[in-house]
């Protein structure tokens, strides 16, 4: 065996093929070439059992070396040529979408349907807009004030316990959040009222809230709510009873009513929990709602004063209410949907049930 | 809560059905959960001893068991393994019916008859313990043949399991909720007078509290109010078993006669109080501080806290209020939880009892920074009676000079600590107010009678006849009700107050009326047509997940940083969608694995983006950047890039946007990583020169095209060749689109039809590949001007005889006047200048 057997010149002449291969096909021709069965190095490896142990050892390690060498050159122009490959194809696949053709493209057999979320928010809001509401929305991120402060939930108070906040890394720890609740568009209208004259207020404020809650059945951490918010000259609880009534019939039925009873949330007062007759049973007693013939829907109350005051509002010249449901809940009793995460699984089954 | 109708009765006569009472708490907002009967159905068990303990042939489950109920061996077959020869069990004999109506008959198991039924916990509805039979023999006295109930001292009982809303620690307990649910029934509720010492044993000790302990208040901003008692002579041991087994009902454990007494008095008066081993606090005494930073100290479930630190919390400094012994070793987190070193053992015989008031804020800080959430920090922290110290004292030192044997004996005097408590609240409120407010008519003394049993006082400044401020109460609010703020927020509280003992049923209902219109906005109307554009496009809408992985955003081809959430729900999950892509592709996959991936799914939502610049004041909101955007995917079979162009027509359509461009994907105007076969879209308002000398004015919409098959590959979404599928891409950002300042919309005023006849024209240019399509169709329409009704691509066609980097593009225009039919003169001239339009950059030539 020759003991000229250059190694460094084995892997320097392998790197010239290698950097000189072109194209996938060449790249894999030049992989065997330098690495085959019959390439160089293969041979000399063939060759280490006629050497005494010492030299076949250090050999072997030096082969090794050289194999490990090629080997990720090989790889690494094999990356390249793919990318370089993929860059020309997208350069060659271009096309000018303007040279549209009409006519040229096969229209759907079928119709697409609405996710049933939105179909129950547009249900929704028209009930709403029927009843004289205009519909407002609000972003989905906001500051610690707008989602607590300014609805008197200052920091640490307990009430904050009454939602799981997902806190983001923009500014000071936790002074910026997905929004709980829907609430905050309440102080977005009512603080643009203040400053263009825009009282009265009579908006619904749908849209989507996040709480840091595993999902179930009965619950997803992202969620839609649906806020309504009045401030006007000599609103009472009577109006707020009044206007959930005429919702309750007017969306669910005429054989579904409400009814309020004494419930806490820092920005109401007085505040009510708001439940509706239960759907299945139709307030017969069911396990649905437990045997009461009733199932709870919502919040709502009188704007508390703290509210008022945050937004520079004179509570003794206007007074409001406001209250606030689950959109994807509504869907969830109308439509008997067992489980609430089929409504973001997406599958087209379910979807073109609606 | 878990509220014993027998522990309420201690305060007010209750009668009547369970039901009934539940639906008046339910009104009062002290909502019941659940009702539970107790005890019910357990009047045919009876205590039997176990003698004999046999294996049955062929049978590895259940045994043969021998016991004695008083009157000779009875043999059962039982299947738990809990208990040995000489146990006392509970027995249902035959004909006994458990809790839930299930008889018990004589049954053959295995060739063994057996004449009843050993019970476990769950089987007699008392504990969940369902694995073994229960065990009686540490109950006092019992014996083989007594009634189980009587052995217990188990009677009939029925528990509300009730919500209690945050703002009430007042009824967060079993005297709290009695007063209120006694105030709509209109029943006499009173509390109990108890006296500390005269119900304890005589002191023997002589001593009074001062020659025993000593007291020390450093901090008195986060403790006010600090009260210590002394109990000596005590012995340790087991609680009676009415005391624990009202406990047990209440939801909690028997511990020992001290720890016991302590929750009791918490559970029927909501303050929480903590006994101290005397001998064991370091100089026999306590001094009350503020934690220093960076303090430790074992608190009772054996846990190192490190206390005194600022947590994440706004405005959170980092305040904790420490209890010590008197040579200052930590023995408490003050208003949370004890510490272990204090803890009272088998062998204390002199308690320190601690009742103290400290600030809500505080404890809820604490409370959070540790996520320790105790007992007594939930009600600490909604805020306890500072004048219910006393009682609660007194009502300990009565239960354990009851339950701590003979010897026990209550030191004189309280050590009392008082700083800066709150003071009952005094307000002023309206009796037209109130009717303002609720829609009622209420007289002044009507307000006040239904204040009075609450424990709220009102009494009449100025009669309701003596003019427009008539009908004024000064109200009183007792310490125990915290929620109810001063004036002028107060006012709306007692409102609340005066609704909800009338009764929110019987307030009026009337449907309010204004003269403004309810509506949707144009961009709301606008965004509802879009979406059925889409779905007539046969796409459904998807919804997909706002949080997404570092990989998701990657292959949404947004470079960091991104909105992060601090405290995701699933750690990957971290971020906030830049894209609505890697979703929808998602969907598509999950559809596909169910044999459903021929689909074409959309969605309108946001996506967000980091924020060049935080907004520095915290009401200036919002502080990110969000859009509100339109992605499509087209997965249907042989879908691809011109799927979307044509969905893209069909809303530019819709919408009658008045002009639009599309514009190669890396040009001037888009920015769209991993753009493939991409083009983005553009409002055009004014047009400024290109190619054909026109000048305008883009505004990105977004982008049309087909989806990078590298993403489409790499998120999985795979053909059955394995290669990416296509994916046609529409993504739009609404928030742009639907503006009709940015984007104009065809005018509003009508334009007549001409009655005349029209004249089609067909011109083929041969264009260089780098000039769009849609460019020479906008020179053509341009040069056509008013006479040109309309222009439309009809053939496209590449080939040798076009030239090489050309490609012949043939339009058809229609030409028409408003006022006569044009002749062939116009015609030509018209023909003409559309061609001299085209060909004037020199980029193409007529055909």
């Amino acid at each position: 065996m020759s003991t000229a057997l250059d190694i460094d010149g084995l892997v320097k002449n392998a790197e010239v093929a290698i950097s000189a291969a072109r194209t996938t096909e060449a790249i894999r021709q030049v992989a065997t070439e330098v690495g085959g069965k019959r390439s160089p190095l293969a041979e000399a490896h063939r060759a280490l059992g006629a050497l005494e142990p010492e030299a076949r050892k250090e050999l072997g390690r030096l082969l090794h070396e050289a194999r490990t060498t090629i080997d990720a050159l090989v790889e690494r122009r094999r990356t390249e040529i793919r990318f370089a490959e993929m860059q020309a194809t997208m350069e060659s696949d271009r096309i000018d979408l303007s040279e549209f053709i009409p006519g040229t493209v096969r229209s759907s057999p079928t119709r697409g349907h609405l996710h049933l979320v939105s179909q129950t928010r547009d249900a929704l809001e028209d009930v709403f807009v029927g009843m004289g509401f205009e519909v407002a929305e609000g972003p989905d991120i906001e500051t610690d004030w707008f989602n607590f402060g300014a609805l008197n939930i200052p920091p640490a108070h307990p009430a904050r316990g009454m939602w799981d906040t997902f806190y983001l890394n923009l500014g000071t720890p936790e002074s910026t959040l997905l929004r709980t609740h829907t609430s905050p568009v309440q102080i977005h209208l009512m603080e643009a009222a203040v400053v263009n004259g825009g009282l009265p207020i009579h908006a619904v404020m749908p849209g989507r809230c996040y709480r840091r809650d595993t999902p179930d059945a009965r619950h997803l951490p992202v969620f839609h709510q649906i806020e309504g918010l009045v401030v006007d000259k000599g609103i009472t609880f009577a109006d707020l009873a009044g206007t959930i009534e005429v919702f309750t019939t007017a969306y669910f039925g005429s054989d579904i009513h409400s009814r309020l009873r004494p419930a806490y949330f820092p920005f109401t007062e007085p505040s009510a929990e708001f439940e509706v007759t239960c759907t299945i049973c139709h307030g017969d007693g069911c396990r649905t709602c437990s045997q009461t013939g009733w199932i709870e829907l919502g919040g709502c109350g009188m704007v508390d004063p703290a509210v008022f005051d945050a937004v520079g509002i004179d509570p003794d010249q206007w007074t409001g209410f406001a209250f606030g449901f689950g959109i994807d809940r509504c869907a969830q009793m109308r439509h008997q949907i067992a489980d609430m995460r089929a409504l973001n699984e997406n599958d087209i089954r379910f979807l073109r049930q609606f | 809560m878990r509220v014993p109708l027998s522990w309420l009765r201690d305060f007010a006569p209750f009668d009547g059905d369970p039901a009934g009472l539940g639906a008046t708490l339910d009104d009062l907002g002290l909502v019941v959960e659940e009702i539970q009967r107790v005890g019910e159905g357990l009047g045919d068990v009876v205590i039997a001893r176990v003698d004999e303990i046999a294996l049955i042939t062929g049978a590895d489950k259940i045994r043969r068991i021998v016991v004695d109920a008083g009157d000779g061996p009875i043999e059962v077959v039982c299947g738990a393994w809990n208990f040995e020869v000489g146990d006392l069990v509970p027995l249902a004999p035959v004909g006994a019916v458990l809790p839930g109506g299930f008889a018990i008959g004589r049954r053959k198991m295995k060739g063994v008859v057996s004449n009843g039924m050993l019970c476990s916990g769950r089987e007699l509805e008392l504990t969940d313990d369902g694995e073994g039979i229960m065990v009686l023999n540490r109950v006092e006295d019992a014996h083989p043949g007594q009634r189980f109930t009587e052995a217990m001292g188990i009677e009939t009982d029925v528990v509300f399991d009730i919500a209690v809303e945050a703002n009430r620690p007042d009824a967060w307990s079993i005297a709290g909720v009695a007063r209120d649910l006694a105030a709509r029934l209109g029943l006499p509720f009173t509390i109990p007078v108890v006296d500390g010492r005269a119900s304890a044993g005589v002191g023997d000790e002589g001593g009074s509290i001062e020659a025993l302990t000593s007291v020390r208040v450093d901090d008195a901003e986060l403790c006010p109010r600090f009260t210590a008692r002394v109990i000596t002579g005590v012995v340790v041991g087991p609680s009676p078993k009415w005391l624990a087994h009202r406990l047990s009902l209440a939801g909690m454990r028997s511990i020992n006669n001290v720890v016991d007494a302590s929750n009791y008095v918490m559970l029927e008066l909501g303050q929480p109080t903590h006994p101290y081993d005397l001998d064991r606090l370091g100089g026999g005494g306590l001094v009350i501080r503020r934690a220093a930073q960076g303090e430790t100290i074992i608190t009772l479930d054996g846990v190192v806290r490190v206390l005194g630190r600022p947590g994440p919390g706004l405005d959170d400094t980092g305040e904790d209020c420490l209890i010590c012994d008197a040579e200052g070793t930590p023995v408490g987190i003050g208003g949370v939880m004890g510490g272990a070193s204090s803890e009272i053992g088998a062998d204390t015989t002199r308690v320190l009892l601690e009742t103290a008031y400290f600030v809500p804020m505080a404890i809820a800080r604490t409370s959070k920074r540790l996520a320790l959430r105790t007992e007594a920090s939930a009600r600490y922290e909604r805020g306890c009676d500072p004048e219910g110290i006393d009682r609660a004292a007194d009502r300990f030192c009565e239960l354990l000079a009851m339950t701590a044997g003979s010897t026990a004996s209550v030191a004189s005097g309280t050590i009392d600590i008082r700083g800066d408590v709150p003071t009952p609240v005094k307000l002023a409120v309206r009796a037209s107010r109130v009717n303002d407010l609720l829609g009622t008519g209420f007289t002044a003394s009507q307000i006040a009678a239904l204040l009075d049993p609450i424990g709220i006082t009102a009494e009449e400044v100025r009669a309701d006849d003596e003019g427009p401020d008539a009908g004024v109460l000064q109200v009183t609010v007792p310490t125990f009700r915290p929620d109810i703020r001063p004036a002028p927020m107060g006012e709306s509280d007692i409102i609340e107050e005066v609704a909800r003992t009338y009764g929110y049923s019987r307030l009026p209902r009337r449907m309010p009326a204004w003269p403004q219109p309810g509506r949707l906005t144009v961009y709301q109307r606008d965004r509802r047509r879009l979406k059925e554009v889409l779905c007539g496009l046969g796409a459904s809408e998807a919804w997909t997940s706002t949080f997404v992985t570092d990989f998701d955003q990657t292959m949404s081809g947004v470079d960091p940083p991104y909105i992060e959430v601090t405290n995701p729900l699933v750690e990957s999950e971290r971020y906030l969608r830049t894209s609505m892509v890697p979703g929808l592709v998602r969907a598509v996959i999950y559809n596909s694995e169910r044999r459903q991936g021929d689909i074409r799914l959309f969605e309108v939502g946001t996506v967000f983006h980091y924020p060049e610049s935080p907004p520095v004041d915290p009401e200036d909101g919002p502080p990110a950047d969000m859009s509100e955007r339109l992605c499509a995917v087209f997965c249907a079979e042989g879908d691809d890039a011109w799927t979307a162009v044509a969905a893209w027509h069909a809303i530019a359509e819709a919408l009658a946007i008045a002009d639009w461009s599309m514009l190669a994907a890396g040009g001037p105007t888009t920015a769209v990583l991993h753009a493939y076969r991409s083009a983005g879209l553009s409002s055009v308002v004014e047009t400024p020169p290109d190619e054909f000398g026109i000048t305008w004015k883009p505004t990105q919409l977004g982008v049309v095209g087909e989806l990078d098959p590298y993403i489409v590959g790499s998120l999985g979404l795979l053909g059955r060749d394995g290669r990416a599928r296509r994916v046609g891409w529409l993504d739009l950002d609404i928030g742009i689109l639907l503006d009709r300042d940015s984007v104009p919309r065809k005018p509003e005023v009508s334009r007549p039809i001409s009655r005349f006849p029209s004249s089609d024209l067909d011109l083929a240019f041969a264009v260089d590949n780098d000039i769009p399509a849609g460019g020479v169709e906008r020179a053509l329409r341009r040069a056509g001007g008013d006479r040109l009704e309309s222009v439309e691509l009809f053939d496209v066609f590449r080939g040798d005889v076009v030239g090489e980097g050309r490609r012949s593009l043939a339009f058809r225009l229609r030409l028409c006047s408003i006022d006569h039919t044009l002749n062939d003169e116009e015609l030509a001239e018209l023909r003409s200048r559309c061609i001299a339009a085209v060909e004037k950059g020199g980029k193409a030539a007529l055909r």
